[in-house]
């Protein structure tokens, strides 16, 4: 199981938290301008790196606040987390 | 709904709980009806003040950790549930009235909502000697005094039911729904089976 260090209150077992897919993904300025086959990438296609990935989670069974975390999809280690709004810190 | 109406919803393991305490390692004890009021406000607005006086008591900042008074307006904890939500906690007579009064003329024209939320969960005082070593089978949190003693409180999981815990002096408080609390309540008798 993951220990997830959840920003606010520390690290917590994976069972507490949701998974919100990929982080960043900015929501289009104007949608209704976008082509069925961009609104398609919009909503469906997603990153899938070996390596570090900044993705959403949500500690629902504690405070229920949305954070980013990057996770090493190879080994599914927490490099580093970090509360929404903030920028995604440089890791190795 | 009239004070006879009202039942416990652990009021039937009153026996077993009774049972369990004669072994002097462990006391479950059912504390029912107490008030809860979740409160929600964005502190960055510059209301806090105004709301800790409005209660009494302050808001607690960081994470996972209580505050209490017995003075005021009352017997008031309030608990850190989340960077704009706390649960403020009280006796089952408090008074709300007057409180919902306060805290509204403290917000003035700021976003602040306390909500009466006494009947989702009731409260299960687990103490006594192997209090931590029972809640230990089915929670993943550090349970010891020195990370989790009084002042400590954590929304998590115990045995797959959410709770709020809230350490005490003599033991935990463990906030459950009601729905989930005979569940519970059976889950902790079974698993306290090797300290009676």
């Amino acid at each position: 199981m993951l220990l997830i260090p959840c920003p606010w209150c520390g690290p917590r077992d994976e069972t507490e938290f949701h998974y919100g897919g990929q982080a960043h993904v900015a929501y289009p300025g104007n949608p209704a301008a976008l082509s069925d086959e961009e609104w398609a990438r919009y909503l469906f296609f997603r990153d899938n790196p070996k390596g570090a990935f900044a993705e959403r989670w949500n500690h629902s069974a504690g405070c229920r606040r949305w954070f980013n975390a990057v996770r090493d999809t190879a080994d599914n280690e927490i490099r580093a987390v970090y509360r929404t709004g903030e920028p995604r810190p440089v890791t190795a | 709904m009239t004070a006879e109406e009202r039942r416990s919803p652990l009021a039937a393991f009153a026996d077993r709980f009774d049972a369990a305490a004669k072994s002097g390692n462990l006391r479950l004890t059912d504390l029912p009806f107490r008030t809860q009021l979740n409160l929600r406000v964005d502190t960055g607005g510059g209301v806090a003040a105004g709301l800790e006086a409005a209660l009494g008591v302050p808001l607690p900042a960081e994470p996972n950790t209580v505050s209490a008074t017995t003075a005021g307006s009352g017997d008031l904890t309030v608990t850190w549930l989340g960077p704009d939500e706390w649960l403020v906690l009280g006796p089952p007579d408090l008074a709300q009235e007057p409180l919902h009064r306060a805290v509204q003329e403290a917000a003035g024209d700021q976003h602040v909502s306390l909500v009466d939320v006494s009947a989702q969960r009731t409260t299960l005082l687990v103490a006594g000697p192997r209090a931590r070593d029972l809640l230990a089978h089915g929670c993943g949190l550090d349970l010891h005094p020195s990370v989790f003693g009084p002042g400590r409180c954590a929304q998590t999981m115990l045995a797959r039911a959410q709770v709020v815990l809230v350490a005490q002096p003599d033991g935990f408080h463990v906030l459950v729904r009601a729905s989930f609390a005979a569940y519970l309540a059976e889950w902790l008798l079974d698993a306290a089976t090797e300290y009676l």
